[in-house]
């Protein structure tokens, strides 16, 4: 009965700006140009099907570069005392007050080939050379951008896991590395899955990244879909298309991450 | 009575929900019809840095229609073209001025969205220079009034560069000896494919599919040579030194003359020569303000100030006259009579042609069209997983509770 109080608004919250902007986007991803149904964009969806599994692949390699330098930041975070802490965290959460668009525009700078990594490799003799222009540094842009997203939901669960199971586990003799394997880490696995969905999808479905730190060589298909709807080659039906496909991959991911956690623990929506 | 107490709080609670919306949309619906009653907004859509904004000491001049006519400008910006094109085709806006180039203008006289002028309000366009007027793109000259031109030229980082500078052609963007140090046209197709067409020695608005092919093929040939695609970055990457040769438009030129290692050159063989007019969509509201604002862009005194701005070429002599002498005689900002018989602007394609292009230069892109199968496959094999897991915790779920029942 309480729940319902709070109801109304969220209904309307859901409706105007969840339900309805996704069925548009089923809508025009049926329909052609001028508006009659039809299956033409979604088979021209798969022409872009080596952007698709770029972005995936990529999307891989960040999600996992994230997970593990995130997994160990949380877990140290999570250790040391509460000021400590506190200040850790604020420091993990300040780069997210500036620009996304300013960053990585900062991140161009350093990487170039005149830029402030090479210099510096050029000073102590190792000679010069360009990190940007190279899906390696879409991926950076993507691991340093996105990683808060992986560092904070795994840091809440561990800082909630209960102290005393720790403690139990050394009482019966495991050693460090049992007690992290067997209680520390399945404890936290939730975190882990939440952590895993907030990177990987906005690393498969980002743009500019790949403009900005890949020289737009290697687009992504944030990009494609970028270009459908704002730039010169107008579509918004194919773009529309390319979203759904996107989206349907990204439930399918998110369902099979699911399966890992107890149903009561699930953060994720999914299939 | 609890309950009856938290339904009634929940009634409550849904009724000032649905009143403050009903309210604050009773309130915007006054106020913003009070506000158009007391002054015409007209909304103009513009390139990017197109206009003096009074930024670097020229006069802001959308401020000054404001304060001499009383009409409110709502000044908006556009990258291209074609996304202008998609604005006025998707947009709910109604704009009231728009700035497209030379081919756009001819789509849009052919699709019938943009309306005649009335040139007894535009009094100012009799100061247009003869060559400008009656083009190929709006032959009757009643769609539009140019505003400015230029070419697409090369920039070029004058430490690395070392081909003399007559020698400069368009194919050295295909020289292997600037491997990675090349950038190219980002959002614009014909731009990019004219490149192509330029160093094929092909008319950039060729009709025929096998002509564009071949320059898609250029292009494909470039991608290992290039550093990136980029537009407005162009010159940091060149004074940088990050990169050494990029296309661009010729107005860019003064904006960057302060940078002694960018140099520019027009190449003899001929380019592309663009023309960006003034004119007023066809669902326009305010057709009477939009003039009033066009012919004072015309105006010479306004003219000077904007010109000298955005730094483009002025259609206009009597403007041009007026211009810093060392920018109104440079022939790197004006090109030369040979230099400009060789170059040709875009005329508007046909819409098969347009859409060719378009995919064409998508594939080089992209890197051609390939992977269907691969990702099919993982597709197959996300769901395979998705499946089999689901399965096994259900075989799993039922031994538990067979066991437990024993």
């Amino acid at each position: 009965m309480k729940k319902r109080v709070v109801l109304p608004p969220y209904i309307f919250w859901l409706v105007t700006f969840v339900l309805v902007p996704m069925s548009l986007v089923v809508y025009f991803a049926f329909t052609d140009k001028n508006g009659n149904f039809s299956l033409s964009n979604l088979n021209d969806v798969f022409l872009y099907s080596n952007v698709f599994l770029r972005s995936i692949w990529l999307g891989f390699i960040a999600t996992s570069f994230c997970f593990l330098i995130g997994y160990p930041t949380a877990y140290i975070i999570s250790r040391v005392n509460i000021k400590c802490r506190k200040f850790l965290i604020a420091m993990i959460m300040l780069p997210m007050w500036t620009n996304f668009l300013l960053k990585t525009y900062a991140w161009m700078t350093i990487l170039e080939e005149r830029g402030f990594v090479s210099c510096f490799f050029q000073f102590l003799g190792i000679g010069k050379f360009s990190l940007i222009n190279t899906s390696s540094a879409v991926v950076f842009g993507m691991v340093y951008n996105f990683i808060t997203y992986m560092i904070l939901p795994i840091y809440s669960v561990l800082i909630r896991n209960d102290r005393h199971l720790v403690e139990a586990a050394q009482d019966l003799g495991a050693n460090q590395l049992k007690i992290f394997l067997k209680v520390t880490f399945p404890l936290s696995l939730p975190g882990v899955i939440a952590g895993i969905a907030m990177v990987f999808v906005p690393s498969v479905s980002t743009f500019v990244l790949s403009k900005m730190l890949g020289g737009g060589k290697d687009l992504l298909i944030g990009d494609i879909i970028d270009m459908q709807f704002l730039g010169s080659v107008y579509n918004p039906c194919l773009g529309s298309a390319i979203s759904l496909v996107l989206m349907i991959l990204v439930f399918i991911c998110s369902g099979i991450m699911n399966q890992f956690v107890k149903r009561e623990e699930r953060t994720v929506i999914a299939l | 009575m609890k309950n009856i107490k938290l339904i009634i709080r929940n009634k409550v609670f849904l009724f000032v929900f649905v009143a403050v919306i009903l309210v604050f949309l009773f309130l915007k619906s006054i106020f913003g019809n009070c506000q158009s009653f007391k002054k015409i907004t007209i909304n103009v859509y513009n390139w990017g840095n197109h206009i003096s904004d009074g930024s670097n000491g020229y006069l802001d001049v959308n401020a000054e229609f404001e304060k001499r006519t009383g009409i409110q400008v709502n000044y908006t910006t556009y990258l291209d073209n074609e996304s202008l094109f998609a604005k006025l085709n998707g947009s709910s806006t109604k704009y009231d001025v728009i700035f497209p180039s030379d081919y756009m203008i001819a789509k849009l006289i052919e699709k019938d969205m943009i309306t005649k002028l009335d040139f007894n309000m535009i009094k100012n366009a009799s100061t247009i220079d003869k060559e400008f007027l009656n083009p190929q793109y709006d032959p009757t000259n009643e769609y539009s009034v140019p505003y400015t031109w230029g070419v697409i030229g090369i920039f070029y980082n004058k430490k690395i560069v070392d081909d003399p500078k007559e020698k400069i052609d368009w194919d050295i963007f295909w020289n292997p000896k600037y491997k990675g140090k090349i950038l190219m046209f980002e959002n614009s197709p014909r731009d990019a494919l004219a490149l192509s067409l330029l160093k094929l020695k092909l008319s950039i608005n060729t009709t025929k599919i096998e002509d564009l092919q071949r320059a898609a093929q250029e292009m494909i040939n470039q991608r290992p040579l290039i550093n990136s695609y980029v537009s407005e970055q162009v010159f940091d990457k060149i004074g940088s030194g990050e990169a050494a040769l990029a296309p661009y438009y010729s107005d860019a030129y003064i904006v960057n003359s302060k940078n002694e290692d960018i140099g520019f050159v027009v190449p003899k063989s001929g380019t592309n020569k663009f023309v960006n007019a003034m004119c007023v969509p066809k669902d326009s509201n305010h057709k009477k303000e939009a003039m009033q604002y066009i012919n004072f862009i015309c105006n010479p005194d306004i003219a000077v100030e904007n010109i000298s701005h955005v730094a483009y070429c002025t259609p206009q002599s009597v403007v041009r006259k007026r211009l810093d002498p060392k920018v109104a005689n440079s022939e790197l900002v004006y090109p030369s009579k040979e230099i400009l018989s060789k170059s040709f602007t875009y005329k508007n394609l046909p819409d098969d042609i347009n859409i060719a292009v378009n995919n064409l230069w998508l594939k080089t892109r992209i890197d051609g069209y390939n992977g269907k199968l691969k990702l099919i496959l993982i597709f197959l094999i996300f769901i395979l997983l998705y499946f089999t897991i689901l399965i096994y915790k259900f075989i799993k779920k039922r031994k538990e509770f067979k066991l437990y029942e024993f």
